[in-house]
């Protein structure tokens, strides 16, 4: 085993080759994970705000269920999803197995508890800040959700990386149902996968450095941003 | 202001997703299920370029233990099978999954050792003997233990050899439950002997200093084996462009591009097709 | 709906009448049995030691906390989502969007219902009523405490309230500032809306308060014109809080 120093150093080189073949699994990996974490947005900010924001019956038993659903093994989503999109499934006729839409799909159904229930916690205690105001204001239903929503702007960014950082370093749901196919779905993780089982551990290792640089540096640039919200007291 | 970043997200989605689109809209690919030992060996990166210049036809390959491989196929997932368990793969096509079996090529099976070799085993090439020898030093020996091909192989020797390994297992024998790879990672750091396709460690990266212990029992080879998954069953199935794969690899000029290829300036495969 | 800016309304004449009202709270009367009225068009200061109800009683008002019984009547009608939308409140500590000061401006507006395309003068109107105009564009939390109270009494005002209820308004505040916020409260009785304030301040009572109620322990123990209660109280319990000095006797 070479030392840790040799394999910062191949990573290095892997990007400084810019080598076609790696920047094409980057792309896919950035592309598939930043649109599921968009989706999850789309669904999930506006699910948790109103789990935080309203009171009704069945709340709390929601609650368990989003923050449960947090912690579903990525392997298990995979294979929900694929049986959703099997030929042999409900979905079948779409498609979509195999290909990156498929990731997509199992990625949001894995980061969307996440980015609800966490948003869930930032709406709640805001609502409870602005609740007197709200209704002052009469402020109530989808107006209230959205201004929440608006105002958290920066916790949530918070949440959405968190959902970042479990797609971007998942590979237990996109082997399963992208297949890890050869320029089609093979991305960080699951080219890390294979070359571990390729026996080829310091490629492997170079190739999760990488993979680190990227979620490092999604992660500097949120956190700038919302580093200089602060100073606004907007955070 | 909250209506435009809704609108502004919306946007991103869709158009990030419509990035992805065009590589699914692509019709002329079929799906192959097939195991990690062709893909981890390289074989598909040698002939599918040429298959591909040959017919235009592109093959995305989805390599995973054999069993799943024919699971997935048996769901309609996959246009064309391309594993090694003949028993398996006859029970596919029996249950209307598959067209027709045709033999591919060959490659075997080999027992890696670690140099101590606490089971005296080295050198040996009676397989049923050797695997009675480890049973008998209690020497670890690590299995896929996860119903590939290569796992139902080596059960059947296990079987020929009278030796119930599963009773032992925790103790000298250690399923890992993983792929090729994942188990020769594993087993070459504990000690272990493993049985593993040829082609898959001649191509593995961590071989640390183990070495081929016991090879060249007939008992052995390692049939290979491609099926057209049935259309008249599985509806979706390509059936014009994966009977153009099965052809292309059954005939003289696919039988010479898996001849062809080579690693350490070995020969991985060898060609055995009905011609 | 009125969509005129806060600065140029002519409020229409909105008084309030509360029957009976009880509330509880962690097993605890806080309001036990008011009855009150509100004259439209005037100002009416609540005072009243900690404790006395005068909080609860503002948002009983407002409608934002319901009774336990009794009912609060604007126009003779119990209080309902339209005439709540006739009142505003301001709140001790305001309460402020992280937004700019313009942008907490215009989502009182857009509440309210208005277009985007009217809030535009409305917001100028009440950033200038509100000498905030060169802060416009400042995120509204990082203003001083009485920047923050006036943006949270010119927001009260954008929408035209016909009343508006305020909760010490200006307790942690400067003279300075105090006076900024009284201003402005003053404008607004002078184009006709209905004031209604809680204070600890007698000398801010003298400056505003047409008439005063003035509560202990969760009931009313005298209400009338400024000049009698202020000068001439009845109760023991204005009496003594008048005067200054530590009034702890619950009966009034």
């Amino acid at each position: 085993m070479t030392g840790f120093g040799s394999i910062l150093a191949q990573a290095l080189g892997l990007i400084a080759s810019g080598d076609a073949a790696l920047m094409e699994i980057i792309g896919l990996s950035l592309r598939v994970t930043l649109s599921a974490v968009a989706l999850s947005c789309l669904i999930g900010l506006p699910l948790g705000a109103a789990v935080g924001a309203f009171r009704f019956p069945g709340r709390t038993a929601l609650c368990v269920v989003l923050n449960a659903l947090m912690g579903l093994p990525p392997v298990v989503v995979g294979l929900l999803v694929y049986l959703m999109l099997s030929a042999a499934g409900p979905l079948g006729p779409l498609a979509l197995l195999y290909t990156p839409s498929a990731m997509v799909i199992a990625q949001t159904v894995l980061v969307t508890p996440i980015v609800a229930a966490l948003t869930r916690q930032v709406v709640e205690d805001l609502n409870q800040e602005y609740d007197e105001q709200f209704k002052s204001l009469g402020v109530t239903g989808a107006g209230r959700v959205s201004a929440l929503l608006w105002d958290a702007r920066f916790s949530l960014l918070t949440v959405a990386l968190a959902g970042f950082g479990r797609a971007v370093a998942e590979v237990g749901a996109v082997i399963i149902v992208g297949g890890n196919i050869n320029h089609v779905t093979r991305v960080m993780t699951t080219t890390i996968a294979l070359e571990t089982s390729k026996g080829n551990l310091e490629l492997a290792l170079a190739l999760g450095v990488v993979l680190l640089g990227i979620a490092v540096t999604v992660n500097a640039a949120v956190m700038g941003l919302r580093a200089s919200a602060v100073r606004s007291a907007y955070a | 202001m909250i209506r435009r970043s809704v609108l502004s997200l919306t946007a991103a989605v869709t158009l990030s997703l419509g990035f992805s689109l065009p590589v699914v809209a692509q019709d002329d690919f079929i799906i192959v299920q097939s195991t990690t030992s062709t893909q981890n060996s390289g074989l598909f990166d040698h002939i599918l370029p040429i298959f591909r210049a040959a017919t235009g036809i592109e093959v995305r390959v989805v390599a995973v233990g054999t069993g799943q491989a024919i699971r997935n196929a048996a769901n309609g997932d996959g246009d064309v099978l391309f594993v090694h368990s003949k028993p398996s793969e006859e029970a596919f096509v029996k249950n209307g999954d598959g067209v027709r079996r045709f033999d591919v090529m060959y490659n075997d099976f080999v027992i890696v050792g670690p140099p101590a070799d606490p089971a005296d085993v080295t050198g040996m090439s009676d397989v049923v003997n050797a695997l009675k020898q480890i049973a008998a030093a209690e020497a670890p020996f690590a299995s896929r233990g996860d119903d590939s091909g290569t796992n139902k192989a080596e059960l059947r020797l296990w079987a020929e050899a009278g030796i119930d390994a599963s009773a032992a297992s925790g103790e000298w024998y250690r399923e890992t439950g993983s792929g090729m790879g994942a188990t020769l990672n594993t087993g070459t750091a504990m000690g272990a002997y493993i049985m593993t396709d040829r082609a898959t460690w001649i191509a593995f990266g961590n071989k640390g200093d183990y070495q081929i212990a016991v090879e060249g029992d007939p008992k052995m080879f390692n049939q290979y084996g491609i099926i057209l998954v049935n259309p008249e069953k599985h509806p979706n199935v390509k059936a014009d462009a994966g009977q153009a794969f099965v052809d292309w690899v059954l005939s003289d000029e696919g039988q010479a591009a898996i001849a062809g290829y080579q690693q350490d300036g070995q020969q991985l495969f060898f060609p055995n097709a009905d011609s | 709906m009125n969509i005129q800016s806060g600065a140029e309304a002519v409020a229409r004449r909105t008084g309030l009448t509360a029957r009976g009202l009880c509330y509880d709270a962690g097993g605890k009367r806080l309001i036990d049995g008011m009855d009150i009225s509100i004259a439209a068009g005037r100002r009416t200061v609540v005072m009243g030691a900690n404790g006395a109800g005068k909080s609860v009683l503002l948002r009983l008002l407002h409608g934002i906390l319901s009774p336990a019984s009794g009912e609060v009547l604007c126009e003779g009608r119990p209080l309902d989502c339209a005439l709540r939308a006739r009142q505003a409140m301001v709140f001790q500590r305001p309460v402020l969007l992280r937004r700019s000061v313009r942008g907490n401006l215009a989502f009182a507006l857009a509440a309210k219902g208005v277009p985007r395309r009217d809030r535009g003068h409305a917001v100028a109107d009440a950033l200038e009523q509100a000498r905030l105009t060169h802060l416009a564009d400042r995120p509204a939390r990082v203003l001083s405490g009485g920047e923050q109270q006036r943006l949270a009494v010119a927001r009260a005002l954008i929408g035209g309230p016909d009343l508006l209820l305020l909760d010490e308004p200006t307790a942690s505040l400067d003279p300075g500032s105090t006076h900024a916020i009284e201003e402005l409260i003053q404008n607004a009785y002078q184009r006709g809306v209905t004031i209604v304030m809680v204070t600890h301040d007698a000398g801010q009572a003298r400056r505003i308060a047409d008439d005063v109620v003035f509560l202990n322990s969760g009931r009313v123990v005298e209400a009338g014109p400024a000049d009698q209660v202020l000068n001439a109280p009845q109760s023991n319990a204005a009496r003594a809080w008048l005067g200054g000095r530590l009034y702890l006797d619950s009966t009034p």
